[in-house]
C-alpha cells in the first residue's frame, strides 16, 4: 500500500478550483517530484495535502485514513511534514529553538532526534544558539528541513526547496533530500529545476492546469520526448 | 543634599512607579500586536477593570472583617489576575474570535477594540459610578521614611508601601515571563508564531492554544497594572484608558511585539514624561547664589507644564515612527 495516494483531488482557495482532478501516489521509499509551468497547481497540491487550503473533491489516503481537509495540528503527529518555500525558518529564534518547534506536537523526548538532525547537518550544530535570520540562504533552508524532520515524519514535502540558492547548492540540497529518503523518510517536493530534480525523482509528476498530464519515473520522464519538448525546456 | 533627595523622590521613585504600569501595560499590548497583529486598543480599560475586580474582592474582604499588614487590594491581586484573564478570554471569545474567523482585517479588530473600550467603561460606571473610589477601603497608606540626616539631608527619602511592593511584583512578573518565553515550551511556541504565523502553523504548533495563553498573560498583567495604579492614584472609570497613550508609545518604542522591548519602551517614556515636567529649578537653587542677578532661575523651571504630560510620549512616538520606525528592538513593523 502507498505511503500516501491523491484520488482525483480537487481544491482550491473558494473561487473556481485550482486542482481538477490530481492523482498520485508515493512509497515511503520514493522521492516524488511534481514539476511542470507556472500556474500548474503544483505548490497548491502539497497544500491541499496539508490542509492549507479546501480540498472539494476527491480522498488524500495517509497511513490508511482521509486525511483531506485535516489542519497541520493534527497531521504532524500522523507523520505528515511541510516545508514552505518562503519565510520557513523563525528568523528571530535560535537554529536550535528553530527545531524545537518542529517538535512542538511531539511529547516524548526528542533529544535523539535533534542529535540526528544535527549529524545530518553538522553546520547546524555549530551554530545551533544563532538567530535563524542570521544564517545563509543555503543554511537557513538546512534549518527548515531539520525543523521538519524534527516531528519524525514519514513523509516529508517540500516547495521549492531549491529556489534561491547558488548551484552548487542546488546540488548539496539535491543530495541532503537524498540521504533523507535514504533513511527511511518519503519525499514529496516540487521542483523548478525539473530536469535536475527529476534525475534524483524514482516518481516524476507533470502537471498543466491542475491535472496530471505525466506520470512515470524519473528518467522515464526525463527520457520522454514530448515530457522534455513541453516542459523541460528541450 | 535636600535637593538630591527631592530628585529621587519626585524622579526616581515615580518614574519607576509609572514604568512599572507602563510596561505591565505595554506588554499585553506587544503580545496582542505580534500574536493577534492588531492595536488593542481595549488595554487601557483592560487594566481599569483589573483594578475594579481588585476593588470588589478588597471591598469584600474588608467587609468579612479581615486585617493584614498588607493592603487588602494586593492581598486579592491573584485572585483578581485570574477573574480578568478569564474575561479576557471572553472577550476575545465574544468578540474578536468571530472577526477573526472571517477573516478580518486588523482595522476591523481594532475598532472592534474601540467597542470593547466604550462598552467596558460603560459597564464600570453602571455599576460603580462616575465617582472616585479608595481601594484602600479603610486602611491607610501606609508610607516608609528613609531618614537622611546622617548624610546632611534634612527631608527624608520617602515610598509609600503600594510601591516598594509594586517594584517587587513587576520585578517578579518580569522575570517570570522572561523564564516562561525562553524557557517554557508553550513561551517559545508564543515567541514562534510572533516571528512567524504561517510557519507556527505549519510545524504543528496549537495556535488556537497560544492565542488563549496570550490573552491569559496580557488580561492578568493588565490586572496587575490596573490595580497598582489605583493603589498609587485612585480608582476611577477613567482609570487607565488616559494611559493609553504612553503604552502604545511603550510598545511602539520598545518594537511591537517584542516583550522586552515594551518593558524598555515603558520605562523610557515614564522616565521622559517625569523628567519633562520636573522643576529643575528645585535641583538648581543652589546655582542662584552663583549667577548674577539677572540670570536668576525662574520659580518654575520645567520642560513641560505637567498639563501636557501625555505631550511627551506622543512626541517620543513620532519621533521613533521617523527615525526607527521598527522600535528599539527590531519588531514588527505593519
Amino acid at each position: 500500500m502507498a505511503l500516501i495516494e491523491l484520488k482525483h483531488v480537487v481544491g482550491g482557495y473558494g473561487g473556481a478550483p485550482i486542482l481538477n482532478g490530481v492523482n498520485m501516489a508515493i512509497d515511503k521509499s520514493d522521492i516524488g517530484v511534481i514539476v511542470g509551468p507556472n500556474g500548474a497547481g503544483k505548490s497548491t497540491t502539497l497544500k491541499a495535502i496539508f490542509g492549507l487550503l479546501k480540498v472539494t473533491g476527491g480522498t488524500i489516503d495517509f497511513g490508511g485514513e482521509n486525511i483531506a481537509n485535516s489542519l497541520p495540528d493534527k497531521l504532524v503527529p500522523k507523520g505528515l511534514s511541510f516545508v514552505p518555500q518562503e519565510k520557513n525558518v523563525f528568523t528571530s529564534m535560535s537554529v536550535e529553538e528553530n527545531l524545537e518547534m518542529g517538535a512542538f506536537t511531539r511529547t516524548d523526548d526528542f533529544s535523539d532526534t535533534m542529535d540526528w538532525v544535527y549529524a545530518m547537518f553538522p553546520v547546524l550544530a555549530e551554530k545551533r544558539r544563532q538567530p535563524a535570520g542570521e544564517l545563509s540562504g543555503g543554511q537557513r533552508q538546512m534549518v527548515a528541513m531539520g525543523r521538519a524532520l524534527m516531528s519524525k515524519p514519514s513523509l516529508l514535502m517540500l516547495d521549492e526547496p531549491s529556489a534561491g540558492l547558488s548551484p552548487r547548492y542546488v546540488i548539496e540540497i539535491f543530495e541532503t533530500i537524498q540521504r533523507v529518503n535514504q533513511e527511511g523518510v518519503g519525499i514529496l517536493m516540487v521542483e523548478q529545476n525539473a530536469r535536475q530534480a527529476l534525475a534524483f525523482a524514482s516518481k516524476g509528476f507533470v502537471l498543466a492546469g491542475g491535472q496530471n498530464r505525466y506520470t512515470g519515473t524519473g528518467a522515464e520522464l526525463i527520457a520522454d520526448p514530448e515530457v522534455a519538448k513541453s516542459f523541460l525546456g528541450g | 543634599m535636600d535637593e538630591l533627595i527631592f530628585f529621587i523622590n519626585r524622579v526616581l521613585i515615580s518614574g519607576t512607579v509609572l514604568g512599572s504600569i507602563y510596561a505591565l501595560g505595554a506588554i499585553g499590548v506587544t503580545l496582542i500586536f505580534g500574536i493577534l497583529r492588531f492595536a488593542h486598543f481595549a488595554h487601557g480599560d483592560m487594566m481599569t477593570m483589573g483594578a475594579f475586580i481588585a476593588f470588589v474582592l478588597a471591598t469584600a474582604l474588608a467587609a468579612m472583617g479581615v486585617v493584614l499588614p498588607l493592603p487588602l487590594g494586593f492581598i486579592v491581586l491573584p485572585v483578581a489576575m485570574v477573574i480578568t484573564a478569564v474575561i479576557a478570554l471572553g472577550i476575545d471569545k465574544g468578540f474578536y474570535a468571530p472577526l477573526r474567523a472571517r477573516g478580518a482585517k486588523p482595522v476591523t479588530l481594532l475598532i472592534a477594540s474601540i467597542g470593547v473600550t466604550l462598552m467596558i467603561q460603560g459597564l464600570v460606571r453602571l455599576i460603580f459610578g462616575s465617582g472616585t473610589q479608595s481601594i484602600y477601603v479603610g486602611q491607610p497608606k501606609e508610607i516608609f521614611r528613609l531618614d537622611m540626616s546622617w548624610a546632611g539631608g534634612s527631608r527624608p527619602i520617602s515610598i509609600t508601601e503600594p510601591q516598594l511592593l509594586m517594584f517587587i511584583v513587576t520585578a517578579l512578573l518580569v522575570v517570570a515571563l522572561h523564564l516562561f518565553l525562553t524557557r517554557s515550551r508553550l513561551g517559545k511556541a508564543m515567541r514562534a508564531m510572533a516571528d512567524n504565523a504561517a510557519l507556527a502553523q505549519v510545524s504543528g504548533i496549537n495556535t488556537a492554544l497560544v492565542v488563549r495563553v496570550t490573552w491569559v498573560i496580557a488580561g492578568s498583567l493588565a490586572c496587575v497594572a490596573g490595580t497598582m495604579l489605583a493603589l498609587d492614584v485612585a480608582l476611577m472609570p477613567d482609570l487607565a484608558f488616559n494611559i493609553v497613550l504612553p503604552i502604545f508609545a511603550a510598545a511602539i518604542v520598545g518594537g511591537l511585539g517584542h516583550a522586552y522591548g515594551a518593558i524598555v519602551g515603558g520605562f523610557l517614556i515614564a522616565f521622559a514624561e517625569t523628567l519633562a515636567v520636573f522643576n529643575w529649578t528645585a535641583v538648581l537653587r543652589p546655582l542662584n547664589g552663583v549667577l548674577p542677578e539677572a540670570m536668576q532661575l525662574p520659580a518654575n523651571l520645567a520642560l513641560v507644564p505637567t498639563e501636557y504630560k501625555l505631550t511627551v510620549a506622543f512626541v517620543i512616538l513620532v519621533i521613533t515612527l521617523l527615525v526607527r520606525p521598527t522600535g528599539i528592538f527590531k519588531g514588527a513593523s505593519t
